[in-house]
């Protein structure tokens, strides 16, 4: 990363005695469309608002554009926020609330008219000039917030859950627009989201937060694929952990290991050693499954399972539209969840409750962590 | 038939309600002295009103009075409010739950009280004193109204015009006077009206020197109602409902 339009060194921040924000440590690339990914309470927005100017570093350094901004106040950096609830003025029209940054810089009313229009354009409002926030829709009102926000040409577009007031429709809808948006501007966006889906849909990259901590930073396929830790990979999505302890290196990056009570062959570029207990961590639609007396009848079907085999019987069957998820119980009592695609030749679930199947994965899909629980 | 029953119902609670007032009034134009009964229209009720220096000095003082109190509560009161929404400092709920404690005190409490304060301070009653008594009685109705219209606002709005390059002042002059002024004037109207009318808290805290139009009025009525009280009383009922619909009409919601 050459030039970050934001760094945060080392930054902690503490309300009353308690610890809101401890290290963080991130930069954040020129034109990089960015989340904060946690449940409410992990600090995301407190770190938000950092950014933006709205609270002080207990300690640690903040730079943009590699200058120091401790202490400078949030109407003098450029930087510009969209507020979870828009926060627009009720009291001034729609092109007003989009001037109003520009006429706090002193600009020429020409300049201040050409600019508005423009930001109006933008976000589909042209037209509604004249009307007052309390006349617009939910999804009107967010398009005023942005475009009153991008309208001063920030360095860093701070955007503080902005979709959560709108329906799934219009969330969709915005989530492209935003991402349309932020490709046009080439600006920075940093979008703080308890929405795991709308920060992979838009983000260059991912900060999976937790109590303060950055538990994870990277691109939404390698936070998806390759979790650090439990945490991130409970919190990205469904996923099943399989508990089992590892036997003996047998390759390189390659290792046998007992999982649920069967025999498996894993693959992790992890450092475990013989005797270690691991997690092994897999995604519903990372499964495969075949009934035992298909596995029992052929060879090809067998051997494609030499490298996990994992006995359970089938529980219940959840349809999900695209996919049905299987609830399989194991023989040693643990409970998965496998997503199996429908099958194309045949109209029929493959499954149903009492199967007894063969369980297994393919090769490299599966993810070893050290054991935390 | 339950329509009609209806029409009735809220006639005869509106009868109740005005007919009184309605009675003063017509009886403000009645062309006699002393008799009940209608001696034709005049206006000479009105005439002798204006031509009676005692009852329009008295007038001019409670106008006075009331402006005096409504911009003095209205300046106390809304400093109190925003503060008591912008900051959280101990002692702030007591302060805030005073305030109904005010509103709720019968006026006669309030009027004691204050008159003991001034006697022990040996302040003589006088313009002053009732002043200070008439702004006391109007700050908590300005700040609760003032209040409110501050908690409607989303929080974030301040930050936001922060965020868009305004500074303490600018934030203060664009954002928080446009937002508070239509309860800032609700709040000054109410206070007049409720310093125009009132009578014990008067009673008690004003000297021989500055008599106003309630005590004046008290004392004329004593010997008996004369029609130029009426005439009096039209007027003011007037000046009432002009405040009282402004104050309605800012307060309502734009919105």
């Amino acid at each position: 990363m050459d030039k970050p339009v934001i760094e945060l060194i080392e930054v902690n921040k503490q309300y009353n005695g308690e610890q809101a924000l401890s290290d963080i440590s991130l930069r954040v690339a020129d034109g990089e469309f960015l989340s904060l990914l946690g449940p409410s309470g992990c600090g995301k927005t407190t770190l938000l608002r950092l950014i933006g100017g709205f609270e002080s570093c207990t300690s640690g350094t903040l730079l943009l554009d590699g200058m120091p901004v401790e202490g400078i106040p949030p109407e003098k950096r450029a930087v510009n926020t969209v507020f979870q609830n828009y926060a627009l003025f009720p009291h001034m029209s729609v092109f007003d609330n989009v001037a109003f940054g520009l006429r706090m810089a002193r600009k020429a009313q020409d300049e201040i008219n050409g600019l508005v229009a423009q930001a109006l354009k933008r976000v589909q409002l042209t037209g509604r000039e004249r009307r007052r926030p309390s006349e617009l829709s939910g999804g009107q009102q967010q398009r005023v917030a942005i475009a009153r926000a991008i309208v001063n040409q920030p360095r860093v577009l701070l955007l503080d859950e902005p979709l959560s007031a709108l329906d799934h429709r219009l969330r969709k809808q915005m989530q492209r627009e935003l991402k349309r948006l932020q490709r046009t501007l080439n600006i920075s966006f940093i979008l703080v989201t308890h929405d795991q889906d709308e920060a992979f849909a838009m983000s260059d990259r991912v900060v999976v937060m937790q109590g303060g901590h950055i538990e994870q930073i990277g691109t939404p396929m390698e936070i998806y694929e390759e979790p650090v830790n439990l945490y991130v990979a409970d919190f990205v999505g469904d996923i099943n952990v399989l508990d089992g302890v590892i036997e003996q290196q047998s390759g390189p990056q390659t290792f046998a290991a007992m999982v649920e009570g069967a025999q498996v062959s894993l693959r992790s570029k992890r450092n475990v050693t013989p005797g270690q207990r691991v997690h092994v961590l897999l995604r519903p639609e990372d499964f495969r499954l075949e009934l035992e007396q298909d596995v029992a009848k052929s060879r090809d079907l067998f051997a494609s399972f030499h490298q996990a085999k994992l006995k359970g019987t089938v529980q219940r069957l959840y349809y999900q539209g695209a996919t049905y998820d299987v609830e399989v119980t194991l023989e040693d009592g643990k409970t998965v969840q496998v997503t199996e695609f429908f099958d194309e030749d045949s109209e029929d679930l493959s499954f149903k409750p009492g199967d007894k199947v063969i369980l297994g994965w393919y090769e490299g899909w599966e993810v070893v962590l050290p054991y935390e629980k | 038939m339950s329509r009609r029953l209806k029409w009735i119902y809220a006639g005869l609670v509106y009868a109740f309600l005005y007919l009184p007032l309605v009675v003063v009034a017509i009886f403000s134009f009645n062309d006699s002295k002393y008799s009940l009964a209608w001696h034709g229209f005049t206006l000479r009720w009105y005439e002798k009103l204006w031509h009676n220096s005692s009852l329009m000095s008295a007038a001019l003082n409670s106008l006075l009075i009331a402006g005096c109190a409504a911009t003095l509560a209205t300046l106390m009161g809304t400093v109190a409010a925003f503060i008591m929404h912008q900051y959280r400092f101990p002692g702030r709920k007591l302060l805030f739950g005073s305030l109904f404690v005010m509103m709720m005190s019968p006026d006669i409490v309030i009027a004691i009280s204050l008159l003991l304060l001034f006697l022990a301070l040996h302040l003589p009653l006088g313009f002053p004193t009732l002043l200070v008594a008439h702004a006391v009685l109007c700050v908590p109705f300005v700040a609760t109204t003032v209040y409110s219209r501050f908690h409607g606002f989303q929080r974030d709005i301040l930050d936001a015009a922060k965020d868009l390059g305004a500074d303490e002042y600018q934030v203060f002059r664009f954002i928080v006077i446009p937002l508070a002024l239509p309860a800032v004037v609700g709040g000054w109207l109410l206070s007049f009206t409720l310093s125009l009318d009132d009578v014990i808290i008067s009673f008690f805290t004003t000297g021989p020197d500055f008599e106003v139009l309630p005590l004046r009025i008290y004392s004329m009525v004593r010997l008996g109602i004369k029609p130029d009280v009426n005439a009096l009383c039209v007027v003011m009922m007037g000046i009432t409902i002009v405040a009282l619909v402004l104050s309605r009409t800012l307060l309502k919601e734009k919105e």
